[in-house]
């Protein structure tokens, strides 16, 4: 059993040195062909081109330099049309001086009338940025001046790289595209192979070593939980979250750099959806591995317990099914992405133009797709937290609690279970759920008005932040990366905005609660220890207090690390959910509260 | 986790007193949390073997690494000056009853106008030959569990002595960092003084399900040592001679009262209390292990060294100081433990032979690790107790039962009411019924 182990352990760290090799492994050749491959618009290829001519059919060896060298050329072309497409002081002082009192829209025709190309963008540029000048009266010729300096401004800094240069978020999807269609590498001759080397190793290592664990009288095994140097903030925990920290900051902000990655899983998408692999599709593809392997070993560690089981088969289920495939064999079938568990406000871009438009364009499957996701935010929720307590969805359904509950489980230990800890709690997570309803309404206003300024925000910038700091940054970079500092549920419990929803029926409006049994409890810390979610349950415990708070996800193990089996997770009546604390024992004790 | 007690109530306030309290174990810190919760007196609790409060019974899991010291307090550092406790870190050499004032090992005094003694217990020695051997130990505080990690570093082979809740605990430490452990039991069965035959053994057969080498009837004569004068193998009644570099020494505990020889608090094997908690110094009381009781309670023994003891004489103790004379009068017994991963809850009375009157029926599940042990009067049918191994029971309904001497076919046919075991859990209670049925008929 202890070579098993072993060999396990030996597979599982060679399988992870591949795939980190492989991330350096590729080199990059930048063909002509390529370029006007992805740069569909034939103006802007040639542009493209003429900058990127000195790493043309050369070989760069490596993917630091490459994504550098490619920004480099997108930033130069940028630069030269700005420089050729902007309106000069001259043009300005020209068009100034063709006005008295009041400005004019139409004199621009007269300053810009050439037919070539570049006088037909300045034309148009001034008429769009600078149509609200039109009628405007003006005392002197300087302040005109200045308006009209404003305005060139913008165009400069907007119009331009929008229309003949390349705006931000096309510079990010090319060089993305770039990489990943230049690079070869031995990754892109053998997908297959590496892939193999690395999931494929590290899935059987990670089996090997987990399964010996059977050979073990079943029932709560801690041991060593805290002198661990992975469990218990260790050094291997540090690099661990460390890994995962920088692995979250590729995926969403830098994907450039992970192509090799991304070409490895190439196989397996084309297989399912028909398409090459996106980084989505391979981010899908680990987090859905994760779940079911460490779903094995949870299954093992709590065999003797058949709620426990359930729950873990029910998340490996769910992201499986629901997370993963579904929504690859709808892509397949032409059907829109749709994944059908995740719920707004966890699923924050629900009710994005993008996203309507795209259901709405698909026909009744689409039109109940929407149907469907509202249906669970105004009816599943409630309903399903009154019946069974948020647990429903966090620690049987959800993608984010799946992970936490299998790849987290043995970081569970790790939760601050301080009071002010809990403070800050309510705060950030209430926090998030205000954000996220107010920035869905200024979505959904300017869905229906077209209009993008609501209230005092931009909703497009406000989308965008919350993408970035909420959607990204917290539930993925820290939410995940932090699981070996701060435990499996920092997301959940600190940022989740529908947790927040869901925790607030739970602890209103629900039937489910957590019996203290009479007087039986030692105060022994088991159960506060193992709460994912910073619960201090012995202190309702050990006053003989029914545990309903709006946090618990209803993961059952502080009951199943109860030695003295004082808690158990129920759903009965409301009344008298809260209950009095009650510590049976003697007679003619009347507790104070 | 409202982090304040403050709830105290005018009506009850009297004059403010000082009221000491030695011990921060669970005794202590229940009196002073109660005290406070119903008055504004001064509290003073001094201790010394932690600062703050733990959990004794969790020990074994920070030897196990499940828990650090940390997670074993039950309630945060803040916790004590928000609510206007104050802690003294010191040992109490002396107690001055007539003079109403504690001599402390730093020299200091504290005079107090109540005093609540709380001192817990020692672990038992009986004068074995080596017993003061290096690597020779008994297990009750926080510094005995650093002495235990000192004295198993590196070790092969431990043998534990005493066949109790403590010496199982101690197995099961040392099993989980992988140290093979023989423990000696004098009785027929793993801790067959309390539980009855068939329950002891399930237990026995347990225990060795997990390769500890349990010797039953088995008893310490001598520890020997090495010449480096740490322990090497022990000797027992039946001549074996067990090689091993620590022994466990768990043969039961004994109040901790050494310190109040010529207090005028009277004693005998533990402080002598009345019904109020009251000792023979009528502004000394005392709780928890340290106590004898002077008067009898039906079936209840006279010193109870158990969690459960020590908080409900805490509750009780507070009532009384803030002005509301209560007596000591527990409900239905009750008790838990878990031995390895077979956890053991019983209520009412489960003694290890029957009386007279009473009748049983065990049942067993097939996999040797679930089973539950019903005592009933064999005349009146009444229900008297039951033993649950591997099962969970709610305790409202038990307290209930036994309160309310419902007969045994009640809870019989209420057992699924009283099931507290977690969701989905395979329900035992149609077979527990059939099987007692076809042995009693209708019971
Ligand atoms: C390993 C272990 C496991 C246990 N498991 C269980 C269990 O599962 N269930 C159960 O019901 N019971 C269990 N018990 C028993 C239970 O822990 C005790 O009954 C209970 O802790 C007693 O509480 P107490 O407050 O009376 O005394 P203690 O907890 O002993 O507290 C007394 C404190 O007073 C201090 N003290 C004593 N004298 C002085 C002095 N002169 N000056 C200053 N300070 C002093 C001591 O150092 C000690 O800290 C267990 C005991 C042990 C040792
Ligand atoms: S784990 Fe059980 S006995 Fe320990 S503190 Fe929590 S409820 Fe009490």
């Amino acid at each position: 059993m202890k070579i098993i182990k072993a060999t396990g352990l030996l597979l599982f760290v060679f399988g992870f040195i591949v795939f980190n090799i492989s991330f350096f492994q590729a080199s990059y050749t930048l063909t002509p062909e390529l370029v006007k491959e992805k740069i569909s618009e034939p103006a802007k290829t040639a542009l493209f081109l003429q900058k990127a001519e000195s790493i043309l059919n050369q070989n760069i060896p490596s993917n630091f330099a490459f994504v550098a060298k490619v920004k480099a050329a997108f930033y130069s072309a940028n630069d030269q049309q700005i420089k050729q497409y902007s309106i000069t002081t001259a043009e300005v002082n020209l068009l100034v001086s063709l006005h008295r009192e009041k400005f004019s829209i139409a004199t621009v025709d007269s300053v810009f009338s050439s037919k070539d190309a570049i006088s037909v963008f300045k034309n148009q540029a001034l008429k769009t940025y600078g149509s609200w000048l039109d009628g405007q009266p003006f005392d002197t010729q300087e302040e005109l001046k200045a308006q009209i300096l404003g305005v060139a401004e913008k165009i400069q800094k907007y119009g331009i790289v929008n229309h003949v240069g390349f705006d931000r978020y096309q510079i990010k999807d090319l060089t993305y595209a770039l990489t990943k269609s230049a690079a070869h590498s031995p990754v892109k001759r053998k997908p297959g192979l590496y892939l193999f080397l690395s999931f494929g190793l590290c899935i059987l290592g990670a089996l090997l070593y987990i399964l010996p664990k059977l050979e073990d009288p079943s029932g709560i095994k801690n041991n060593g939980i805290f002198f661990n140097v992975m469990k218990n903030v260790g050094w291997l925990g540090m690099l661990t979250g460390t890994w995962l920290i920088v692995f979250y900051i590729l995926l969403y902000f830098f994907p450039e750099y992970m192509t090799n990655w991304i070409i490895m899983t190439d196989p397996i998408s084309h297989w399912l959806n028909g398409n090459e692999a996106s980084r989505f599709f391979l981010y899908g593809l680990m987090y859905t591995l994760c779940i079911l392997v460490m779903g094995i070993r949870m299954l093992i560690h709590y065999r003797h317990s058949r709620y426990q089981m359930l729950r873990t088969c029910s998340v490996m289920f769910f992201q499986t099914a629901f997370a993963f495939l579904l929504p690859e064999i709808l892509i397949r079938l032409n059907k829109p992405y749709f994944d059908f568990k995740n719920i707004w406000p966890l699923d924050y871009s629900f009710f994005f133009d993008s996203r309507l438009d795209q259901l709405t364009e698909s026909g009744a499957l689409g039109i109940f797709m929407i149907g469907w996701g509202i249906a669970l935010i105004l009816l599943a929720v409630p309903i399903m937290v009154y019946f069974f307590g948020k647990r429903w969805y966090c620690s049987w359904v959800c993608g984010c609690g799946g992970l936490a509950e299998t790849l987290g489980d043995p970081y569970r230990q790790l939760s601050d279970k301080s009071v002010k800890a809990w403070k800050v709690e309510r705060w950030m997570i209430h926090g998030v759920l205000v954000f996220a309803v107010v920035m869905t309404t200024g979505v959904l206003y300017t869905y229906f008005t077209k209009s993008s300024w609501f209230l005092f925000f931009d909703s497009y910038q406000l989308r965008e932040i919350y993408g970035a700091f909420i959607g990204a940054g917290f539930a993925g970079v820290v939410g995940t990366g932090f699981y070996p500092m701060m435990g499996n549920r920092v997301w959940c419990r600190f940022g989740c905005p529908l947790a927040a929803y869901l925790g607030i029926v739970q602890r209103f409006k629900s039937r489910f609660r957590i019996t203290t049994n009479g007087g039986q409890c030692i105060s022994c810390g088991n159960c506060s220890t193992y709460c994912e979610m910073g619960i201090d349950v012995r202190w309702y415990a050990q006053r003989g207090q029914n545990i309903v708070r709006s946090s618990c996800v209803g993961c059952g193990v502080c009951s199943a690390v109860c030695p003295r089996g004082v808690l158990n997770l129920e759903v009965k009546n409301e009344t008298g959910r809260f209950g009095n604390p009650v510590l049976i024992g003697n007679n003619h004790v009347k507790l104070v509260d | 986790m409202p982090d304040k007690l403050v709830v105290f109530s005018y009506s009850t306030l009297v004059a403010m007193q000082h009221i000491v309290i030695i011990g921060n174990g669970v005794s202590g810190t229940t009196a002073a949390r109660h005290i406070r919760k119903r008055s504004n007196h001064r509290i003073t609790v001094v201790s010394s073997e932690t600062t703050h409060f733990y959990s004794r019974t969790a020990l074994m899991y920070i030897f196990m690494g499940h828990m650090q010291y940390e997670n074993t307090k039950p309630y945060e550092d803040s916790f004590w000056k928000k609510n206007k406790i104050e802690l003294v870190s010191d040992h109490v050499e002396k107690v001055d009853a007539p003079g109403s004032s504690l001599q402390l090992r730093s020299g200091s005094t504290i005079a107090y106008d109540i005093l609540i003694i709380a001192s817990g217990s020692t672990s038992n020695k009986f004068g074995w030959p080596g017993e003061d051997t290096k690597g020779v130990q008994g297990l009750y505080g926080y510094p005995d569990l650093q002495l235990m990690e000192t004295n198993t570093k590196g070790i092969q082979h431990a043998v534990i002595v005493g066949g109790g809740l403590i010496g199982i605990e101690m197995a099961e430490m040392l099993y989980s960092r992988n140290i093979s452990v023989t423990l000696l039991a004098r009785e027929p069965e793993f801790w067959s003084n309390v539980l009855p035959l068939q329950d002891a053994n399930l237990i026995s057969r347990h225990i060795r399900s997990h390769n500890i080498d349990l010797r039953l009837e088995t008893e310490l004569t001598e520890i020997r040592a090495d010449e480096t004068g740490k322990v090497n193998a022990v000797v027992t009644n039946k001549g074996e001679i067990i090689n091993c570099q620590f022994v466990g020494l768990t043969t039961g505990v004994s109040p901790n009262i050494a310190f109040l020889r010529d207090s005028g608090i009277e004693t005998n094997r533990g402080i002598l209390v009345n019904e109020y908690l009251q000792t023979n110094i009528p502004n000394v009381y005392a709780l928890g292990d340290c106590v004898e009781r002077t008067y009898d309670l039906p079936g209840r023994r006279n010193i109870e060294q158990v969690w459960y003891t020590g908080r409900m004489m805490g509750e009780v103790v507070a009532q009384t100081i803030c002005g509301e004379k209560t007596k000591y009068e527990p409900g239905p017994w009750f008790n838990s433990a878990k031995f390895f991963d077979i956890e053991y809850q019983t209520y009412g009375n489960v003694g290890k032979d029957l009386a007279p009157d009473e009748e049983d029926f065990y049942w067993e599940d097939q996999s040797g690790l679930k089973a539950i042990h019903f005592v009933w009067n064999r005349n009146s049918n009444e229900f008297v107790g039951i033993n649950a191994f591997g099962i969970r029971l709610r305790h409202a309904c038990f307290d209930q039962w036994l309160r309310e001497k419902k007969d045994i076919q009640f809870v019989v046919d209420h057992l699924d009411d009283a099931n507290f075991n977690p969701e989905f859990f395979p329900r035992y209670e149609t077979e527990v019924g059939t099987a007692i049925a076809t042995k009693f008929g209708a019971v």
